[in-house]
């Protein structure tokens, strides 16, 4: 059998067991897949030379050997992990992240360590030190960010699946613009501990994969409280009691989401996907979020502040280059929140946001008084060409316009492909749900991806 | 409209600790201007009665016992230093003499 790599994880589970092929072979076509396709794509910062040596140990757990890729800012124990900054070209962690020691010792093997804008800042890869990631569907354009590398690794079979990380939609919206699903888990679902940090009171590690099948696969595997991070764990939150059960679930468009700013196709495809969900069974009800519109102005205060803060560890001396290394995009964020936090300023700015930050939250929760879940698109634009935002950090500051709120809140939401435009280009969708919502979010979205093959079509490479 | 001069980009990059050469501190004080001016849009907010959001779970007072476990090994806690002395991360003076 050929082509393995180009399975789902549920379908390659399902051959392991089946004994229709090995997990050798498996691990043996998706290494050659990323021989054949990575240097066109740049997914992969490194490959890991140990894989098939690990694959040895590992076959009689849940996982049996499944080649998965890890997002260059989860810290890999004796893997090299840059962040895809120079300033960490040659760190090598002395401990594994949480959540890639749960996806490992339950039977996965790393193939590489992905592409992403350097530490996480960013919605393209552009501001990768080594490099952006083109996108598999049309390489002229950026796969999206800053999960970029590992949303390309997925959609080009080069990994059965991938992890990635999300302060303000970049899980969600580098699967959006390479047609795979993503999975921006609860604040505190899946630890924190090993991921480099860069917001610590939104970042989220999260599933991307083929399907939303896999996502919740992979979900179930990341997820848990850890002694690590005090913020983790799955909890019953009070304030947020979900209404009773009822026979048909309700699915809140929010006005807001679907406003002029957002671009005919993608508005149009959502609605449509929105009508298929309502003729299966959901009822659908417009609702608004008014605060919706502040999301971007708060998230780039608080967001640089949390990040002036975090970078302070870089300081040349433990780990890691001097500070000079450090990229564009990294001093510009640590200069505004260096700003934003300092004396005279901090009410003006932290204090305001914080504040505005509790608004957005309060929309939701309201919302979720009314409605079950909520959908909307993931991003503005379909994927825009190389060079075409980072003239201008402001411009690329706007393409996480409707997924930072959901960091903003803490809410969980779940990003999977609901169609295509004229010019071939993936349009995403994203389902938001109340904290701790998974399971729901995973419910419909499976429902969408049994009625419709959008998630199915692959690029030509 | 909050301007940043060049004066204050210097300022803030010292507390940073960044060493911005001059053009950086050219495109910082206009870039970091336009951004600090899209912000200045919660000002249209009123907040006087909202409280700050710190957390979003509300999650608070995380205790674990207080045990004696292994943990990092000095020569892995060393690992990726620039400079080692005797077991030490081996840095440039603070104080002088």
């Amino acid at each position: 059998m050929n082509d393995l790599n180009k399975l789902s994880l549920k379908e390659a589970l399902f051959g392991l067991k089946q004994k229709k092929f090995s997990s050798q072979e498996l691990l043996k076509d998706t290494l050659l897949r990323i021989k054949e396709v990575d240097s066109k794509l740049f997914a992969f910062i490194s490959v890991n030379e140990k894989a098939v040596a690990e694959l040895e140990e590992k076959q009689e757990q849940m996982l049996l050997g499944i080649p998965f890729a890890v997002k260059e800012v989860l810290s890999t124990k004796e893997m090299k992990t840059t962040a895809s900054s120079k300033i960490l070209a040659n760190y090598l962690p002395p401990f594994e992240a949480t959540v890639v020691e749960k996806v490992k010792s339950s039977g996965g093997i790393i193939v590489g360590k992905t592409n992403c804008d350097a530490f996480a800042f960013g919605a393209s890869t552009e501001n990768s030190g080594f490099g952006p990631t083109k996108n598999p569907w049309n390489l002229e354009r950026v796969p999206g960010g800053s999960s970029g590398g590992s949303a390309a690794a997925v959609a080009a079979d080069e990994c059965i699946f991938a992890l990635g990380t999300d302060t303000g939609g970049s899980i969600r919206q580098p699967a959006s613009f390479c047609n795979i699903s993503g999975l921006k888990p609860t604040y505190g679902a899946c630890s924190r501990y090993g991921l480099l940090a860069m917001a610590s009171s939104f970042d989220c590690p999260g599933p991307m994969g083929k399907t939303v099948e896999d996502c919740e696969i992979i979900f179930d595997l990341m997820k848990g409280e850890d002694n690590n991070d005090a913020t983790s764990g799955i909890f019953q939150i009070e304030k947020d009691k979900v209404k009773g059960k009822k026979e048909k679930l309700v699915i809140g468009l929010p006005k807001e989401f679907f406003s002029e700013g957002v671009d005919e196709e993608v508005r149009q495809a959502v609605k449509k996907a929105a009508t298929v969900l309502e003729e299966n069974g959901f009822f659908l009800e417009e609702i608004s979020l008014p605060h919706t519109q502040f999301a971007i102005a708060v998230y780039y205060i608080l967001v640089p502040s949390e990040i002036s803060s975090n970078m302070a560890r870089y300081d040349g001396n433990r780990f890691g280059d001097k500070r000079e290394a450090f990229e564009d995009e990294v001093k510009r964020r640590i200069m505004l929140g260096t700003y934003t936090l300092s004396a005279g300023y901090f009410d003006q700015y932290y204090l305001k946001a914080l504040k505005v930050r509790n608004l957005i939250q309060q929309d939701y929760l309201e919302a979720f008084q009314k409605v079950d879940l909520i959908l909307g698109p993931v991003s503005p634009t379909p994927p825009f060409k190389f060079g075409e935002r980072s003239v201008d950090p402001l411009k690329m500051y706007l393409a996480d316009v409707l997924t930072a709120s959901a960091n903003l809140a803490g809410i969980p939401a779940l990003a999977l492909p609901c169609g295509f435009t004229k010019d071939l280009l993936p349009i995403g969708m994203q389902l938001l749900g109340p904290f701790f919502s998974e399971k729901l979010l995973f419910l419909v979205g499976k429902k969408y991806q049994e009625i419709t093959n959008w998630h199915k079509r692959k690029p030509n490479l | 409209m909050s301007q940043l001069t060049r004066e204050e980009v210097e300022h803030i990059s010292k507390l940073a600790k960044l060493n911005l050469t001059d053009l950086e501190v050219d495109k910082f004080s206009r870039e970091l201007t336009e951004i600090l001016d899209f912000v200045d849009q919660l000002n249209s907010l009123k907040t006087e009665n909202i409280s700050p959001l710190n957390n979003v779970t509300g999650r608070k007072n995380v205790f674990r016992e207080d045990e004696i476990k292994p943990s990092l090994s000095q020569k892995d806690a060393l690992a990726n230093a620039t400079s080692v002395y005797h077991g030490y991360f081996k840095v440039k003076a603070i104080f002088s003499r």
